[in-house]
């Protein structure tokens, strides 16, 4: 109990580390950026020499970039994340809009994609049968030759859910690593006395197998959720979805940074949180086993 | 070598091949408009028709392949090379050197790949000439591609160090810059050639991906990405097959890979 409270503070620490460093990482490269200093506003003819003159003094304390990093995280944590320069809404606003739709997109790509995993891993470990074998390793290894953009546009064409896309697009990684995991759990030599005294294929699986192949099933889960982040980009964007991966490819195509910078810190959040996650439950797992 | 390696080696060298002759195999090039046909299906005169504006869709295949097949192996050196550069002295040096390396490498870890890549990508000018759009991409594809590579050779110069000949090198009185690249660097060869070659088909993809999402290589300079834009107009997938081209020989070209690197992803791991 001890060791996973200190797992616990460990992986807090570790996430504020990360998303400190991260946001400092972000706010030096838009500091950067070319084109960071430029306001349109100076563009126009109205404007005499002292409003000119007062706009500039508005963004100097934007020169420095500790002070830029540190007037961001004094605004962000009284909830103001700054305003979108291309859509000239509030970021937080965006955010919270689409944020529901990506999720669910999310779960129910993810979803699909270990049900998909575990059907064909199972069977393969199940069956035995190197025809099978080499199909489904085939199908996974077209699916990951595939840019995960081209599935999503498919996906398009074929007027499938978007969800199903970034299941196609996660499966592949989990799908491997999964059958791996668990060939070689049933062919541990307790596995094989067990189903030698005829223990039924349920009982082997939820009493003997899934225990001991759980907690690097669950890194894997950890590591998809930021597979299936990254393939919400292509999916949102060209499936016209409004969720956070559209709004991203929206932000790059703009270069609206402040909107980029706030996305990626929330990402690096999410998929933080969901590796710490599967990693403390996977603590768990292993301590009740033990 | 198994006939599945065979066949890839063969699969790859026909298509380098003929992407390299696409000035004798194009010698229109890919930026020339035959205004009169646009949109064209294919004919003697354009095997695989023309696009919407008229340019040899071929001639764009082959000189996009070129570009898609020479860059992504630069880009992969360059990351294998930050990665030996950064894991493989932090590795050495271990301590607070290597935890720092691999919190800064965590970091670049914890965002998904895409997503640190358009990123990365909107921060550097958008509407730039063509030829420095090619390099912003593949340079961007291996300045941040280097940190799973970093990982693992950070664990094994980690290993290294700690081994008999490292130690008694160093109770020789080798000093310690002498010892890393005569000593850790020979031996980090095998992880180095295995991380080169695991991340030309990573690149070749990610590339296709920025591509699509137009932020990749800038008109009327082809590469696999700009070319499957094309994708986008189509109705239905059998309404003009030809288009998809570019879609066979890119899942060619990276099956190739795959299977010619399971040896090498051992070797990695």
């Amino acid at each position: 109990m001890r060791s996973l409270r200190w797992r616990i503070a460990g992986h807090a620490l570790a996430l504020l580390a990360t998303l400190f460093v991260g946001g400092l990482l972000s706010a030096t490269l838009v500091r950067l950026a070319p084109g960071f200093d430029v306001d349109e506003q100076e563009l126009d003819p109205h404007l005499n020499t002292q409003s000119m003159q007062a706009l500039r003094d508005a963004r100097h304390q934007d020169h420095n970039v500790l002070r830029f990093y540190f007037s961001y995280m004094k605004r962000a944590a009284h909830g103001d994340l700054g305003t979108s320069l291309a859509l000239g809404q509030p970021v937080r606003t965006l955010l919270r809009d689409r944020l529901p739709l990506t999720l669910r997109l999310l779960a129910m790509g993810l979803g699909l994609a270990w049900l998909l995993t575990l059907t064909l891993a199972l069977s393969a470990a199940w069956l035995r049968l190197s025809v099978y074998d080499t199909l489904t390793t085939v199908v996974s290894g077209t699916f990951l030759c595939i840019p995960a953009a081209v599935l999503a546009l498919l996906s398009v064409l074929w007027n499938v859910p978007g969800s199903l896309a970034i299941a196609l697009i996660v499966f592949p990684h989990t799908y491997r690593y999964s059958r791996n995991l668990l060939v070689k759990a049933y062919s541990r030599p307790h596995i094989i006395t067990a189903r030698a005294k005829g223990l039924g294929e349920a009982r082997i699986l939820f009493w003997h197998v899934l225990p001991v192949v759980a907690p690097q099933l669950l890194a894997v889960a950890g590591v998809s959720v930021s597979l299936a982040v990254g393939a919400a980009i292509p999916v949102e964007a060209l499936c016209g979805l409004a969720g956070i991966g559209q709004l991203a490819w929206q932000a790059a195509l703009a270069r609206d940074l402040p909107l980029l910078v706030n996305i990626t810190i929330l990402v690096t959040l999410v998929t933080l949180l969901a590796n710490s996650g599967a990693d403390v439950i996977g603590h768990m797992v292993r301590g009740q086993e033990a | 070598m198994s006939l599945w390696r065979k066949l890839a080696c063969v699969a790859l060298a026909l298509v380098l091949g003929a992407s390299v002759a696409a000035n004798w195999l194009a010698p229109g090039g890919y930026a020339r408009q035959y205004r009169e046909a646009t949109d064209a299906p294919p004919s003697h005169a354009h095997w695989l028709g023309t696009d919407e504006i008229g340019r040899d869709r071929f001639a764009r295949v082959l000189y996009g392949t070129r570009i898609s097949l020479l860059l992504a192996p630069a880009a992969a050196l360059l990351s294998t090379l930050m990665a030996a550069l950064i894991g493989g002295l932090a590795g050495y040096l271990g301590g607070a050197w290597a935890r720092m390396a691999m919190a800064v490498t965590n970091v670049f870890l914890s965002l998904p790949w895409l997503f640190l890549l358009i990123t990365a990508r909107a921060l550097m000018p958008l509407n730039v000439s063509p030829l420095v759009s090619v390099l912003v991409t593949f340079m961007l594809l291996g300045l941040l591609g280097w940190t799973t590579a970093a990982r693992v050779l950070c664990t094994t110069a980690g290993s290294l160090r700690t081994s008999d000949f490292v130690r008694q090198a160093r109770a020789a009185g080798i000093p310690g810059q002498r010892l890393f690249w005569l000593h850790v660097m020979p031996n980090l060869k095998p992880v180095l050639y295995a991380q080169f070659w695991i991340s030309i088909p990573v690149f070749i993809l990610s590339e296709a991906n920025l591509g699509i999402l137009g932020l990749g290589v800038a008109e009327p300079m082809p590469s696999w990405g700009s070319l499957l834009r094309e994708l986008e107009g189509l109705v239905s997938v059998g309404e003009e097959p030809w288009k998809f081209v570019p879609l066979i020989l890119l899942v060619v070209v990276v099956t190739s890979f795959q299977l010619l690197l399971s040896k090498q992803e051992e070797v990695a791991a």
